[in-house]
């Protein structure tokens, strides 16, 4: 085709236009990669901050007597940092939530994204990113002023402040992101095989039960993941629930996670008590990487089965 | 011959929208009948009526009736599932589910009771061997089914309905995500399972249409222009309309 009248257009780099747009690319780039170190600039700072600050006390104390050692008593005459307490609460309490949670949310993320009819769904998905929104506070709150005392009236324990109080709280407080990571997954699996389980004379719930949710299994995981992440660094509300007296953890007793152990301290803390809350910090910090290291499979497993 | 299915004034609306126009057709037993037309004609929605597959569409009426040796399967007392075991269907894309070979193919005895691990073996062997794969497959049952070529998977598929031992067999465009030679094993598989089943076939090629099927039956929006003999349909066609899809003239 002749182009008459249309002087022949530059493509080559090097005129003042193209020289232009190329220098406002850098720039845009160059400042985006800068927003992207900050974040990751943030996370090393913290995880150094930790590591070093967090050794100093163990290597006094001990990595064996810290890490197993049955007795907390920081402010005693003889003081005594064994955190064996505050990390098998943690463990207990979060496996505990996920005991309850986990089958909670998964069936209603079944419902949801299977069963409800629209209007059911609209109304209880805003439901659960409600709970998802409340302040871990108001959890506290309204565990320490219904759930403590009615353990105390029901199991006629003299304190409903209890590793029980804390695992209720936390199972609720987990629900939404089981309930949404769940529904993701589920919705996730291809219409196809739905289709041909009913095809094959399946009823409904059979196919739910024997093809969509093997199928979201992977998701389901690591929706179960999520839960154990925000269940152990839950602080404030298993502060106010669970009565935070050192001990070791007993479903009617009073116990501290180790949240709590940092956060009850760290206010009057001074020297090898300091020091001894930041190597817990660390602790519970290498708890939090490895559930991360374990989403980050499990999502791995699912993009590729 | 027997009609095993037959469909009296058969019409369907996806909400407004009427797809199926009184449609009167009979299913020979132990034939094979193709369904063609171009796309959008009601071909694949008609085949769906026959196992109850347009239940899952919002907002989808029907009227008239669809029997199955003589009973109405849109009778209220109809169990689907129960139908569906009869009337089996394999769809347009390969879609066995994430699992073993062995558990496809297992999956719908299991769903209907059959627990017994030797029982098991032996409609599973059967299976594969009807839908012409069990050489290909034999010696890896519990390896994963999507690590099957797409023309495997198909095949796997038309083996995980006839599992359930059902009478008729319907098939959604079957072919028409494959290549050639799996295109013509699936057609030589169909022609030979006619003895024993009943095939419904929707196609878009004429050419299988021609080739495998005894009656062909022609669909344009939503209304059945021309059912009959395959061969004499497409040596005389009676239908204008019909001589210029099946020449080329559009579709």
């Amino acid at each position: 085709m002749e182009r008459a009248g249309i002087a022949p257009r530059p493509f080559r780099k090097g005129d003042n236009m193209a020289k232009k747009k190329q220098l406002v690319e850098n720039l845009v780039h160059g400042l985006f990669l800068l927003l992207g170190l900050i974040t990751v600039g943030c996370v090393l700072l913290i995880t150094l901050y930790l590591v070093v600050s967090g050794i100093p006390a163990i290597r006094e104390i001990g990595l064996a007597d810290f890490l197993f050692g049955r007795r907390w008593a920081s402010t005693a005459a003889e003081p005594a940092y064994g955190i064996l307490p505050f990390i098998l609460t943690s463990i207990y309490g979060t496996a505990g939530a996920i005991l309850i949670g986990v089958p909670l949310g998964f069936l209603c993320a079944v419902y949801l994204a299977k069963m409800a009819q629209p209007g059911i769904r609209n109304i209880m998905e805003s439901a659960v990113s409600l709970l998802a929104g409340i302040p871990s506070v108001v959890y506290g709150l309204v565990g320490m002023l219904v759930l403590v005392p009615g353990i105390r009236r029901l199991f006629h324990v003299p304190d409903g402040a209890s590793l029980l109080a804390a695992i209720l709280v936390l199972a609720v407080m987990i629900l939404p992101s089981i309930i949404k990571v769940s529904i993701t997954a589920l919705e996730a699996v291809p219409r196809e095989y739905e289709e041909a389980s009913l095809a094959l004379g399946a009823t409904p719930v059979e196919t739910w039960f024997r093809v969509s949710v093997p199928a979201a299994k992977s998701g389901i995981a690591a929706a179960v993941v999520l839960g154990v992440g925000r269940a152990i660094g839950e602080t404030m509300a298993v502060m106010m629930v669970s009565g935070n007296a050192p001990n070791m953890p007993d479903l009617f007793q009073s116990v501290r996670f180790l949240t709590t152990a940092v956060a009850s301290e760290m206010a009057y803390s001074a020297g090898l008590q300091q020091q001894a809350l930041f190597s817990i910090a660390l602790v519970l910090f290498l708890f939090i990487m490895l559930i991360n290291a374990a989403l980050k499979a499990f999502l791995k497993g699912s993009k590729e089965g | 011959m027997n009609n095993i299915m037959t469909a009296r004034d058969l019409c369907l609306w996806y909400g407004q929208a009427q797809a199926l126009k009184n449609i009167n057709m009979d299913i020979a037993e132990n034939s094979i009948t193709a369904l063609i037309g171009p796309s959008g004609c009601g071909k694949s929605t008609f085949l769906k009526t026959l196992n109850r597959m347009n239940d899952l569409v919002p907002g989808v009426k029907i009227t008239g009736q669809v029997c199955y040796r003589e009973e109405d399967i849109y009778d209220k007392n109809v169990d689907v599932n129960q139908l569906r075991r009869e009337v089996g269907m394999v769809f347009q894309k390969p879609n066995p589910f994430p699992m073993s070979i062995y558990d496809n193919i297992a999956y719908g005895p299991r769903t209907h009771g059959i627990r017994k691990r030797g029982e098991l073996d032996e409609i599973v062997e059967q299976a594969l061997r009807d839908a012409a794969i069990w050489d290909e497959v034999k010696d890896r049952l519990k390896k994963n089914a999507l690590g099957l070529s797409g023309g495997q998977q198909q095949r796997l598929c038309i083996a995980r309905a006839l599992a359930v031992k059902p009478s008729v067999l319907l098939m959604d465009e079957p072919t028409s995500a494959l290549d050639p030679i799996s295109t013509s094993r699936i057609e030589e598989l169909a022609m030979g399972l006619k003895d024993r089943y009943t095939i419904v076939i929707v196609t878009h090629n004429m050419q299988q249409a021609l080739r495998i099927s005894d009656n062909t039956a022609f669909f344009l929006l939503g209304e059945l222009v021309e059912y009959g003999d395959t061969q004499t349909m497409f040596d005389q066609p009676a239908d204008k309309r019909t001589e210029a899809y099946i020449t080329g003239r559009f579709g």
